[in-house]
This record gives C-alpha cells, sequence and structure tokens, in this order.
C-alpha cells in the first residue's frame, strides 16, 4: 500500500495541473476554486456562465466517483456538523481575504511562481498544522 | 451549449477527478497531512508536488507560444504583488477552518456529488462566509481592497 500513497497523490495532482493548464489554455483563467466559487455569486453574466459551468463539473465529477467508488469520499474524521460548519464559514471568510486557497495560491500561484501565493500558502498550511496539533488529540 | 461552457465543465470534471483519485476528497487524509505532531501523514503533499510542478510547465509553455487564449479575448492574472496583511489575516482564517473540517473548497464541492449533508452544510456554509467576508470583513481592509477591487474592473 506504500506504492499507493505516493503514486495516486501525485497523478491526482497532475490531472489538477491539466486541467488548470486547459482553464488557462482555453480561457484564460487561473484555477483558483474559491475564487471562482466566490464568484458565482459576486459576477454577472459571461462572467457567471463559465465558473458555473466549472463548478457544475466539478460536481458531475463528484457524482461519478460515488459512482464508480464510494470510498472516495470516505469520512472518517469524527468532526461534528457544528463544526464542520463552523470550518465552511472560516474557509469561505479566509479564501475570500486571503484571495485565494489551495488550488489559486498552493497550485496555480505557486506553479506561476508568485511570491505572494508562495507565502499565503506556507501560512495557511501552517495554521492548519497548528490547529491540528491542537485539536486532533480530542479526536484520537 | 458554447465551446468555453463546454471547455470550463470539462475541466472541473478533470479537476474533480484529480481531487478524488489523490486522496483529497476524504478530510481525515487532509487532517492526517496536516497532523505533524500525530500520526503524520505525508501522502497528500505529492498532490501539490504534482499540480505545482505540471502547472508550472504547462503554464511556462502555454505563455510562451499563445499570445492570447484560445477562446477568450485576453488573459486573466493576477496582477497583485503585495504580501499584506489581508494576504496573511485571510490565509491564516482558511488554514484554520482546513485544519478544521478537514475540507478545502475544491474537494468540498466535489463531495457534493456524494449526496453527502454534511459536506453540503460546508459548502452553503462556505458561501455564507464569502458573502460575509465581502459585505462586512472586507471594510477593514480598505486601502487592499480598493487595489483588489481596481484590479477586479480593469479586467472586465
Amino acid at each position: 500500500m506504500v506504492e499507493f500513497e505516493f503514486v495516486m497523490p501525485l497523478l491526482g495532482g497532475v490531472l489538477i495541473g491539466i486541467a488548470s493548464a486547459i482553464m488557462l489554455l482555453f480561457n484564460g483563467r487561473i484555477t483558483g476554486i474559491s475564487g471562482i466559487f466566490g464568484g458565482m455569486f459576486f459576477k454577472q453574466g459571461e462572467e457567471r456562465k463559465w465558473r458555473t459551468s466549472f463548478v457544475a463539473g466539478l460536481i458531475a465529477g463528484g457524482i461519478g466517483l460515488q459512482y464508480l467508488n464510494p470510498e472516495f469520499f470516505t469520512n472518517t474524521s469524527g468532526r461534528s456538523l457544528l463544526v464542520l460548519v463552523l470550518a465552511g464559514l472560516l474557509v469561505g471568510i479566509g479564501t475570500q481575504i486571503g484571495s485565494g486557497c489551495t488550488s489559486g495560491h498552493g497550485v496555480c500561484g505557486i506553479g506561476r511562481l508568485s511570491p505572494r501565493s508562495l507565502v499565503a500558502t506556507i501560512v495557511f498550511v501552517f495554521a492548519g498544522m497548528v490547529l491540528v496539533a491542537i485539536i486532533q488529540p480530542f479526536y484520537n | 451549449m458554447d465551446k468555453t461552457t463546454f471547455v470550463t465543465f470539462f475541466s472541473g470534471v478533470l479537476f474533480s477527478i484529480g481531487l478524488g483519485i489523490s486522496g483529497m476528497t476524504q478530510p481525515q487524509k487532509v487532517i492526517g497531512f496536516l497532523d505533524v505532531f500525530g500520526a503524520w501523514d505525508i501522502s497528500l503533499a505529492f498532490v501539490m508536488v504534482g499540480g505545482i510542478i505540471s502547472y508550472l510547465i504547462f503554464q511556462l509553455t502555454i505563455q510562451k507560444r499563445f499570445s492570447t487564449p484560445l477562446l477568450a479575448k485576453q488573459f486573466y492574472l493576477p496582477t497583485q504583488n503585495e504580501i499584506d496583511k489581508r494576504l496573511i489575516f485571510g490565509a491564516v482564517l482558511f488554514g484554520i477552518g482546513w485544519g478544521l473540517g478537514g475540507f478545502c473548497p475544491g474537494p468540498a464541492i466535489t463531495s457534493l456529488g456524494s449526496g453527502s449533508l454534511s459536506t453540503m452544510a460546508f459548502v452553503v456554509s462556505m458561501g455564507f462566509g464569502m458573502l460575509i467576508a465581502d459585505k462586512v470583513i472586507s471594510q477593514i481592509f480598505i486601502p487592499s481592497v480598493i487595489k483588489a477591487d481596481s484590479v477586479d474592473s480593469a479586467q472586465k
């Protein structure tokens, strides 16, 4: 199983890179999911349209994955509904204020060699690690 | 369905498959990756490695060979370079939320396809958080907000 642990993540990462490159080549945009999702509410017309179709693609892919193997969506994190609602709120506020998430800053931003995105990524990974270090003992 | 709709939809499908096969749609794996002082599972670091390296190569090639994208008037690339309080504050909040739930935006939206109610609650809450940030909290960072808005309107 050691092989699975890095081959599949690496392959998945490359797919994410290809999907983002297709977005850049055809539509000229950065594939930042938080920005795309938020733009569905904040933008109008054509700007809203492509964002909506991308998000529809994500969900359609999710439906396909669920159909192929529900284990793609195994969730044994133990987080309650209330915790997830709070987490969603923080992710929404944080990505809006910080102009990006794991995809926009983490993949596309660093892939464009943007120092701003590199700093953002280091900060959110570090913040996540600190939070997990504090709360995870209560879940184990 | 016009070409842009088709291509962006396809990009979304591909992106979600990448997230699914890599393990990003399983919150316990994400939490495992962040759990440096516990049962640290480094495997998801390879998602970033694969994503960054492939995107780096593709974007350099695209920027070199194409002066405009195939279906849009121009490339819409971020112009902000400033590493300011707004960026750091936002990233800290996002990181806390990420560790708390084990979801970042892409995997959460993809997981809607599984029909999970708790993910649905996460995504609705995330959208609500974005609206709050847009309407209220951004006011605290007025100078950088004005800059961000002018970049936005210049792109329209």
